[in-house]
């Protein structure tokens, strides 16, 4: 499990290990400690820890710690949203006229152009404990939605996993990327490393994909995350080229250069304006999910810029 | 004789024309672009790039997002 950064992290990881019931978690007291205790709490329903109790998943007073760090979660999340305008008819231009809007920091922008080796693979290590699971967060929603929506979620999943094929596997392709670049691959390697603004975008997606209730913020996110991929895509594979990294690292942008083109447009029309024509009342929440995905994005991207006196 | 209740058929074309986009295509296994090379595909869904643009032609690269709508 992840080193704790603080008193609830450190009461998490003693109860995954050695579950007993009853008890009541201590506040965390700081963001980091929050951030780490939720993404270890959630991780329980992906694949787990060597050096936990598989059944401390299920356990009430587990759910419970999760359930309130989930709460604050989403209030966090909900209070940095100034909302939509009052109706939404057209979903799909709404994401659209978001995206264009959005002028968060662009970290593609500093790797194409000036990032040095370092900042790259620190923002690979960053990367690495959301893409190690590329995909599978949203795999959780497919069977929240109604028909149409779902099959073009499945469409762009298949894609997302590699058409069946592990090698093709979007995962896998950005875990070859990493050892090609000199850094571990095995999944959860760099957790300890990951900044809050890392584990908070990790957590926010977590929690869009397991509840049914949060589904149109969670394709609202996929749709936001698919339409801002292409294009930063391509500048990371002219900076990865410009720092003598290409290779398998570049293969795996080079790969969302033509993949997200197709998922932006699916997931925007096929999933996003296919669930708001099925159930108006999600089209608010798929564009919370988008402002969420870009917000979220923006603030890792102050802190990693900030940190390299890039900002 | 009792209705039966009405189950939606679904449009699910193979080949959709996205305005100011490309052309998406559900099920091909190989495209021939215009200098005749021809593409395997792997995907369930390519996307064919209709602006010219694009620097993987024949697929879209997205760059039509940041070209001038005409
Ligand atoms: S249609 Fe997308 S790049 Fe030409
Ligand atoms: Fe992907
Ligand atoms: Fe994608």
């Amino acid at each position: 499990m992840p080193k704790p950064r603080g008193p609830l992290s450190e009461w998490v990881s003693a109860r995954l290990a050695t579950p007993v019931d009853g008890g009541h978690a201590p506040s965390a007291d700081e963001w980091d400690d929050e951030c780490i205790a939720l993404w270890t709490l959630h991780e329980m329903s992906y694949r787990g820890f060597e050096d936990a109790a598989d059944d401390a998943e299920w356990q009430p007073a587990m759910l419970g710690v999760r359930r309130e760090l989930e709460v604050a979660l989403e209030q966090r999340l909900r209070r940095r949203w100034p909302g939509a305008s009052a109706d939404v008819t057209d979903v799909p231009a709404a994401l659209e006229a978001l995206v264009t809007a959005d002028d968060g920091p662009s970290l593609a922008d500093h790797v194409r152009r000036r990032a040095t080796t370092d900042e790259v693979l620190e923002l690979f290590r960053q990367r690495s404990v959301y893409q190690l699971k590329e995909a599978d967060p949203m795999t959780w929603v497919i069977p929240h939605l109604p028909t149409r929506a779902k099959a073009a979620l499945v469409e762009v999943q298949y894609d997302e996993y590699g058409g069946g094929n592990p090698n093709r596997m979007h995962s896998h392709l950005f875990a070859r990327g990493m050892v090609a670049v000199g850094l571990r691959a095995e999944y959860g390697a760099y957790v300890d490393d990951a900044l809050p603004e890392t584990l908070e975008l990790n957590n926010a997606l977590s929690m869009l994909g397991m509840h049914r209730r949060l589904r149109g913020a969670a394709v609202g996110h996929l749709a936001a995350f698919e339409m801002t991929s292409t294009l930063p895509s391509r500048k990371m594979v002219q900076g990865l080229d410009r720092l003598g990294l290409d290779g398998p690292m570049a293969a795996y942008f080079d790969e969302h250069v033509e993949a997200d083109a197709i998922h932006e447009l699916l997931a925007a029309r096929d999933i996003c304006g296919a669930l708001a024509e099925d159930e108006p009342d999600q089209a608010a929440e798929i564009l919370f999910g988008a402002f969420t995905c870009l917000d979220l994005e923006a603030r890792l991207a102050t802190a990693l810029l900030t940190s390299w006196d890039a900002a | 004789m009792t209705a039966r209740p009405e189950v939606e058929e679904f449009d699910h074309p193979d080949v959709v024309v996205v305005p100011h986009g490309p052309m998406l295509l559900r099920g091909a296994t190989s495209v021939q672009g215009v200098d005749g090379t021809v593409h395997d595909v792997r995907r369930p869904v390519v996307a064919l790039c209709r602006c010219d643009k694009s620097s993987r032609l024949p697929f879209c690269d997205g760059t039509h997002k940041v070209i001038p709508r005409r």
